[in-house]
């Protein structure tokens, strides 16, 4: 069997017929690889109604891009969409193969692994090419280390986390190819069935692309502290996330968790309060541009990552700084 | 009803990072001194998400409880502290050539030896080990043994030979069934883990430990340690964080906050 050496392939989400932040992300990444290591980039899109995804997806950095168009895959499904996948793979032949590390890729990737009978790196921060080789940078220990791997077998099939690459601003002169492919699913194939789906619709600015993101963790003393957060928030058009421990104790929605097994943000300014810093929740804020903490404990980890600190009791802080940043608006 | 539960013990995950240490030269963790080593945390739970199926289905249902795991003899307090919280009998893939090959061997050997006991009606694993935070393992064991897996579990049940999972996602809550012999990986969402009894934990020390080598599971050397792995580590490091913190101070709670909404407005992010 030859090596695979056709470039970088990148399987990109679509969510209401457009593709995701972290697909765009993804495609300058494979831009930077195929830069050093020759190839083209090709963007696999599943999905239904996606007019414009081909266009968008090459102002964004694709040279193809394959669309796989279908009302069962409106909604990911590992099992659905495998077969498809696996065979696209095997005739693009890319020397690298790029996944999401979101909820779905997470889910994805492993299976495609065993059958593509290669390893997978999960929750890479970055890839650059050494000697011809893809080397994956990840996180491990729950945060705490990095590691650097390279894989003996291609394609080198990786996950990357969302906010770890800049899309590339899009150029819509740019021009590349659109295909439409045919599935080859056999619907009968599927032996896992979806018998519910339950959705809470968040409110407010999306946690992924708000400018400012308030993390509440224990140190807010239960449910009441997170409507503060939830004021200032609203006051300066942030989004309100948590940590693990707050939302095991189910003091705020699930969907506020914010780390290694939650949501990844990178904001502009991210303020930590009540938060200790544990490595698995700054997994998922480490990025950001500014981290300003308020915890009652001087010796907090927090405070090693954050630009700005405040020891103190955020159940008095807090509303002194929803009212003073109501001043500051009046 | 057989239940296998594949779990991975690790370094305590709790410790302060200040105690965290790795030998850059030789790639490892360098253990802390004293601390005994732990079951990885989602891996207990999905021990617990075994005990409640049993519990749900009562005695007549029969269920064994047989714990996987790879570990050369360092240790063998977590194992049984999985079998004193109420697992009925452990496997162990004790031969050093087992460990740290990486998850794509690991989910080999561990296929292996599930197809070895044989009969398994259901395979609970961790979402993803706290060490390694790769998630590869429990998904991987699935496709080899050709059975439909279900990630990220919060509930999970069996009923008539169909498992039901509640799974979480970012925005809800997805219900998901397969039928049986099934492989699930559980979330931290499953909740509490229960305590070990006196009774279980005296029990415990009386149950079958099965310690199993490469030939028992029908491996050779080419499918275990470095000649089967995929993947080379070449670097495993602490990064360095270079960021000084500016204390803001104030003497009340409003000059606090006032000083640091004017932090916010020179940055201009307010």
């Amino acid at each position: 069997m030859t090596d695979n050496n056709n470039g970088v392939l990148v399987v990109v989400e679509v969510s209401e017929s457009q593709p995701i932040d972290l697909g765009l992300e993804m495609l300058a990444l494979a831009r930077y690889l195929t830069d050093s290591m020759g190839g083209i980039v090709t963007a696999v899109a599943f999905g239904t109604g996606m007019e414009t995804t081909g266009e968008t997806l090459i102002a964004h950095g694709a040279d193809q891009v394959l669309i796989n168009d279908n009302s069962i895959f409106a909604n990911f499904h590992a099992e659905a969409w495998l077969p498809d996948l696996s065979k696209i793979i095997a005739e693009v032949a890319p020397a690298i193969v790029l996944i999401g590390h979101s909820e779905s890729g997470t889910d994805l990737a492993p299976r495609l692994a065993f059958r593509l009978d290669v390893d997978v790196a999960t929750g890479c921060e970055s890839i650059e090419v050494m000697n011809g080789q893809p080397h994956m940078t990840r996180s491990c220990f729950g945060g705490l280390a990095r590691e650097v791997v390279t894989f003996t077998k291609t394609p080198t099939l990786a996950t990357v986390r969302s906010k770890s690459q800049q899309a590339l601003p899009p150029m819509m002169e740019r021009s590349g190819e659109i295909k439409h492919v045919d599935s080859i699913l056999d619907e009968n194939s599927i032996r896992t069935r979806v018998v519910n789906r339950e959705t809470e619709k968040a409110d407010g600015v999306k946690m992924e692309s708000a400018k400012i993101v308030i993390g509440g963790g224990l140190g807010l003393g239960g449910p009441e502290g997170f409507k503060t957060l939830n004021e200032i928030a609203e006051l300066v058009d942030g989004a309100v996330g948590a940590s693990r421990a707050a939302c095991d104790l189910d003091w705020c929605p699930r969907s506020y968790q914010i780390g290694l097994s939650g949501r990844t943000v990178a904001p502009e300014l991210y303020i930590a309060v009540g938060i200790s810093g544990a490595s698995h929740h700054m997994a998922g804020c480490g990025n950001s541009k500014t981290i300003v903490s308020v915890n009652s404990d001087p010796n907090a980890e927090i405070f090693k990552s954050s630009r700005f600190g405040i020891v103190g009791n955020s159940q008095e802080i807090m509303p002194a700084l929803a009212e003073e940043i109501r001043k500051l608006k009046a | 009803m057989k239940i296998v539960v594949c779990v991975k013990q690790i370094q305590n995950p709790e410790i302060p990072s200040a105690q965290f240490r790795i030998d850059e030269q030789a790639k490892v963790l360098i253990p802390v001194s004293g601390l005994q080593p732990v079951l990885s945390p989602f891996d207990e739970q999905a021990v617990e998400a075994a005990l409640r199926i049993r519990d749900s289905l009562g005695e007549d249902a029969d269920v064994e409880i047989t714990i996987v795991t790879i570990a050369s003899k360092a240790s063998r307090a977590p194992i049984k502290a999985a079998l004193a919280l109420g697992a009925d009998n452990a496997v162990l893939l004790s031969d050093s050539v087992f460990d740290g090959s990486g998850g794509y061997v690991t989910a080999r050997n561990l296929a292996e030896a599930i197809r070895t006991i044989g009969d398994v009606d259901l395979i609970l694993t961790g979402r993803q080990a706290a060490d390694g935070d790769a998630g590869v393992v429990g998904l991987g064991i699935a496709e080899i043994l050709d059975i439909p897996a279900i990630t990220f579990a919060r509930d999970v049940r069996i009923n008539d030979g169909v498992v039901t999972v509640q799974r979480v996602l970012q925005d809800g809550i997805e219900t998901v069934e397969a039928d049986l012999p099934a492989l699930v990986t559980i979330s931290n969402e499953l909740g509490k883990v229960r305590h070990a009894s006196m009774r279980e934990t005296m029990r415990a020390a009386k149950k079958p430990v099965n310690e199993w080598m490469p030939d028992d599971i029908g491996l050779d050397e080419t499918q275990v340690g470095s000649t089967a792995m995929r993947y080379k580590l070449e670097r495993l490091y602490i990064p360095v964080n270079d960021i000084e913190c500016e204390f803001i101070g104030g003497d009340t709670p409003a000059d606090i906050a006032a000083a640091l909404a004017q932090h916010m407005r020179e940055a201009k992010l307010i």
